[in-house]
């Protein structure tokens, strides 16, 4: 891979890793006895390790001009694999924490184990392991192939993958030392998170120096919902972090807000990365893998950019449905419910295009277990959105808020949704990328496809019972006028549900570690021959039919 | 004009909905623009091609 890049590619590699590795030894020298110091050596061992990759390949011959002629995939492979991992790594630690719940002793007596340490961990590693990696992965393969153009540069994709997940390591490693700003879903500290801004500047600079290279003339509305994940996420993450660190050798940071300022901020920074991270980017993902796999057109284009702009405009309003009953003034939370509401119109618009694609060829569906992880991550968006915009009324959301029915909510969507259409992406994305005709196994998918529903469901109908009846028993009042039940005992009551869902949980994750395997051997290529490298399209094992006229 | 929490208030809460219909309206528009349909058109079938390199 080394060889692809310029010599002066190369020397520009070693030039930015000896100045992080400076930085990392300044973070570890002035951080003495702090966890900052500690991440100064994650960064010093990480950037000379890559020092020593690049100077074993400094001196080899330039690479040939015929690679302009192709695209670069080298990063999207790297990342694929670096998805797969990830997805290990945060789901293991989403069944600890779920079993954590259930078997309150396996934290061990250890403080890096406790369950408010390992849980940004597991989310961390799913949400921005996991989702970001795919998301980086797959838009880059997506970016190249929509806009005919070559990827600008050699250099700046490696920075952007590489870099990404230095900040992930740096924020997994920091929960078990215990650093956070207890800010969910941004809880890496100032540190982390000015070096992820570097990093995102760059990836959106990769889009923008694409396009403005593009040999197609309009710009696929992939693309848009790509671009709209990577600006509106580093203007949420800039925004919610800014905080003033104690000093440069602290890693703790007091936040720039306030009170319930702090509280609108920090919701509407959450509910937008549900919004443009967990969501805009993977529709990116499902308008393009969708219609390629079923080798069909997507059902309207012209729905898909109204979807699109509902959703890039509505979302930035409704994050303050996170804050009903709270010191926020009355008329926010009612606007932030109102266009929760409103929110479902965009959200099926786009549930249902991909559903109408697939009308027609649901005997694609039922043979092939790729684009079945698609349309069932299609329903499961269908589902997630009507049960998000119904969780964001305000009386739905005095029985439910505080209970595990959100939790059961978050992980219909993160399952279903983000979960089903990467793994459907990537059976996707796999063959074209190494080459290979197909998926080492059809079978080995068609398992992970059923572990993953099963898990999901399980896990879904768990967290609505206990969510529920959590609601019901924190609300139940006697004849006294006085509550029925302890907290206690509504902990003693959800006991079954939180073993229910460690075990849904457990399906998920063997899920995740049948298709890593199967991915593993389709790229050590124990399949069928080699393909020719223009050919880009789905495996074609499937009985031909004609396409109905349309 | 000072930029008191009520003059905010007030100038979100009556134009906050004029900007967003007009961009509602900005993007129906352009959607549904006659010209605009056989690019979409090309563009929503140009992605199931075969083609897997650059184009020149």
């Amino acid at each position: 891979m080394l060889a692809q890049l310029t010599s002066g590619e190369r020397q520009l590699s070693i030039v930015v890793l000896i100045l992080m590795a400076m930085v990392g030894l300044a973070m570890a020298a002035a951080g003495r006895g702090d966890p900052i110091g500690v991440h100064g050596f994650i960064v010093v061992v990480a950037s000379v390790a890559m020092i020593f990759v690049m100077l074993s390949g400094l001196y080899a011959p330039e690479p040939s001009a015929e690679r302009l002629d192709h695209y670069y995939d080298d990063p999207s492979k790297v990342g694929v694999i670096l998805t797969m991992i990830w997805a290990m790594v945060g789901m293991f630690f989403g069944v600890w924490v779920a079993s954590l719940l259930a078997w309150p002793d396996l934290t061990f007596d250890a403080a890096w184990a406790s369950f408010g340490r390992l849980r940004p961990v597991h989310t961390s590693g799913v949400i921005f392991g996991f989702g970001g990696n795919a998301l980086i992965a797959t838009s880059f393969h997506v970016l190249q192939r929509t806009s005919r153009a070559r990827l600008p540069d050699q250099f700046s994709p490696w920075f952007v993958l590489l870099g990404y997940n230095l900040f992930c390591v740096l924020a997994a490693t920091g929960y078990f030392m215990g650093v956070t700003q207890s800010k969910e879903y941004a809880e890496p500290e100032w540190y982390a998170d000015i070096w992820l801004v570097i990093v995102w500047v760059v990836y959106f600079a990769i889009y923008i120096r694409t396009l403005a290279r593009r040999k197609e003339p309009h710009i696929y509305v992939a693309n848009w919902y790509y671009m709209a994940f990577i600006l509106v996420v580093a203007i949420l993450h800039i925004v919610n972090n800014l905080a003033v660190p104690v000093s440069f050798g602290h890693a703790k940071s007091y936040s720039a807000f306030s009170g319930v300022q702090d509280a609108m901020t920090q919701w509407w920074y959450g509910h937008n990365a549900v919004a443009f991270f967990l969501t805009s980017g993977f529709l990116g993902m499902m308008y393009y893998y969708l219609p390629k796999r079923a080798g069909r057109p997507i059902y309207s284009y012209r729905l898909s950019i109204i979807s699109f702009w509902g959703i890039t405009f509505m979302y930035m309003w409704a994050g303050s449905h996170h804050l009903h009953y709270t010191a926020l003034p009355e008329w926010v939370q009612t606007l932030g419910m109102t266009f929760s509401l409103v929110l479902l119109v965009p959200s099926w618009a786009s549930a249902g295009n991909a559903l109408a694609t697939l009308n027609g060829a649901w005997h694609k569906v039922r043979d092939d277990a790729t684009l079945r992880f698609m349309m069932a991550a299609a329903v499961f968006y269908g589902l997630t959105t009507f049960e998000g915009s119904f969780m964001a009324i305000r009386p739905v959301n005095a029985l439910s808020h505080y209970t595990d029915w959100t939790v059961g909510h978050v992980h219909a969507g993160a399952l279903g949704w983000v979960a089903l259409i990467t793994f459907g992406s990537i059976y996707c994305l796999v063959p074209a990328l190494w080459k290979r005709e197909r998926m080492y196994s059809a079978k080995l998918i068609e398992v992970h496809f059923w572990l993953a529903i099963s898990g999901t469901v399980i896990y879904v109908f768990a967290m609505w019972n206990s969510g529920i009846l959590q609601g019901l028993m924190w609300r139940t009042y006697n004849e006294n006028g006085t509550l029925t039940y302890s907290f206690i005992e509504s902990m003693v009551a959800m006991h079954p549900y939180y073993i229910a869902r460690a075990f849904g949980g457990l399906l998920f994750l063997l899920g995740a570690i049948t298709g890593s395997y199967n991915i593993l051997m389709t790229i050590r290529g124990h399949s069928q021959a080699a393909l020719q490298p223009s050919d880009d399209a789905p495996q074609r094992n499937l009985a031909p039919v004609a396409q109905p006229a349309e | 004009m000072s930029w008191e929490h009520e003059t905010v208030v007030a100038f979100s809460k009556s134009w906050g909905l004029f900007y967003l219909i007009a961009m509602a309206v900005g993007v129906l528009v352009y959607t549904f623009w006659p010209s605009n349909k056989k690019r979409f058109e090309r563009a929503k079938d140009s992605i199931l091609d075969g083609d897997d390199k650059p184009w020149k």
